[in-house]
């Protein structure tokens, strides 16, 4: 295995540089898409509720299924993978987000009504604050299940770990499966902890 | 001036449920300190929720210093006057001062004259401002949370005061301390106060007329001096008379 690093060292941090941009990428993109659909859902109960039926059902569809189905539309490649990933990680973000600023103290909430906040200033100065680590917990959530199902995304060429795993299947190479599954699972625990930590510094 | 006038107010929650606010109609003069008195569930609280709109009635007006409220802006209609509600009114997140300033710096005041005003207004509910100012509401006992409560109602100098069994949650000498306070507060602004309370004593202490509310019907509503010699309902007289039995135990003791 560490000869495998050592001779080919651009095979196997290629693939786990393609795998953070991947991850990072849909992140970003997720988290303001489900922030979003947060706001309409807060406006807009109903909405809320349809938006988080729509999206469990497609957090059903199984990955591999799912990439299959946009090859006919936006092809092979990352495209494609982004566009899968954010999909599911709709269902894990939008739920965790409104559940959490649905929980904060109803109390609370009268009180921020009655002094005279408008929906959004409530939503902002008041929610948001009080159920931050609900939210965190939720955008946790998703970049770990992003990094595991993105190993996936190598089967329609988006690159990233997946790669990795998939070659040493199909040619019986343990190092390279090996590699790609210790690095996703290194990947997922540390950007995890790093989250973690980020956390506990907007805490204060 | 009339600062609010019930016409014929009514909320019905559910239909096929007994209506909790049941056709209140009444006159609250401007400056005047009124306490509604009822039991859990007698609609107390509904009313005064419609007040500023946090509930609309079903049916009936509510007519604000000569406007009727629905056709004003919930939100207009809440920064209008102060709300003050037991216990958890407070922003668990924000210091006293931000608690106090939240609204107005949202409004985009001068940010020194709010500050300014914020530290009076600790000063008049008798919490010091240097000591309490930078505190969370969770460093600071029950009494001393109503205190801030009061504070931050008060911070837009409305006209009308809305307090929703303010001291439901302090021991009783912390409760007739504030009540004490509340009565100085309200000779020193001369603002139209309207406090919902369940304790009988509470409603005649502080009240200078009293709404006595049962199943959401206003049953009297009077000086408590009148309610106690002419009560209007037999609800009322054996209301009345409890506080008698209770206050004759007192007396009783005492002169032994």
């Amino acid at each position: 295995m560490i000869d495998f690093l050592l001779s080919h060292p651009e095979k196997i941090i290629t693939p786990l540089l393609e795998h953070v941009s991947l991850t990072a990428v849909t992140l970003v993109i997720s988290v303001l898409m489900a922030s979003v659909l947060t706001i309409l859902g807060t406006a807009v109960p109903v909405l809320g509720k349809i938006l988080t039926a729509v999206f469990s059902v497609v957090y059903s569809i199984p990955s591999l299924a799912l990439f299959a189905l946009l090859i006919p539309i936006t092809g092979l490649g990352r495209t494609s993978a982004v566009i899968v990933l954010c999909a599911y990680n709709q269902y894990l973000l939008l739920g965790n987000f409104l559940t959490g600023l649905t929980e904060v103290d109803p109390g609370v909430r009268e009180a921020a009504k009655g002094i005279g906040m408008t929906v959004m200033q409530e939503l902002f100065v008041v929610q948001v604050p009080l159920a931050k680590k609900a939210l965190f917990a939720g955008i946790r959530l998703a970049v770990v299940s992003t990094i595991g199902i993105g190993t996936i995304a190598a089967a329609i060429n988006a690159g990233g770990l997946g790669t990795l795993l998939f070659d040493g299947l199909r040619t019986m190479n343990m190092a390279k499966i090996l590699w790609g599954s210790l690095l996703s699972a290194v990947l997922a625990v540390s950007v995890n902890s790093l989250l973690k930590w980020a956390e506990k510094g907007v805490f204060r | 001036m009339i600062a609010v006038k019930y016409e014929q107010v009514s909320k019905q929650f559910h239909k096929n449920v007994k209506p909790s606010v049941d056709g209140v109609s009444a006159q609250i003069g401007e400056g005047e300190f009124v306490t509604i008195l009822g039991s859990s569930g007698c609609g107390k609280t509904t009313l005064l929720k419609m007040t500023n709109r946090l509930l609309d009635p079903s049916e009936g007006r509510i007519i604000l210093f000569g406007e009727d409220i629905s056709t004003v802006d919930p939100v207009t209609v809440r920064r209008r006057m102060g709300y003050v509600i037991q216990q958890i009114g407070l922003l668990p997140h924000m210091t006293v001062e931000e608690n106090i300033t939240v609204m107005p710096k949202l409004m985009k005041q001068d940010i020194v004259q709010v500050r300014m005003r914020a530290r009076e207004l600790l000063s008049m509910t008798e919490l010091d401002p240097d000591t309490y100012a930078g505190r969370y509401p969770s460093e600071l006992s029950g009494g001393q949370q109503q205190r801030v409560g009061l504070a931050r109602a008060l911070m837009p100098d409305p006209k009308i005061l809305l307090l929703d069994e303010p001291f439901g949650a302090v021991d009783a000498i912390t409760r007739i301390n504030l009540q004490n306070e509340l009565l100085r507060i309200h000779r020193e602004t001369q603002k139209t106060f309207l406090l919902v309370t369940h304790d009988i004593n509470e409603a005649m202490k502080l009240g200078q007329r009293v709404m006595i509310m049962n199943e959401g019907k206003l049953l009297q509503f009077d000086t408590p001096r009148n309610i106690i010699r002419h009560p209007a309902d037999p609800f009322v007289e054996a209301l009345m008379r409890s506080a008698s039995e209770q206050h004759s135990f007192w007396k009783e003791v005492l002169d032994d």
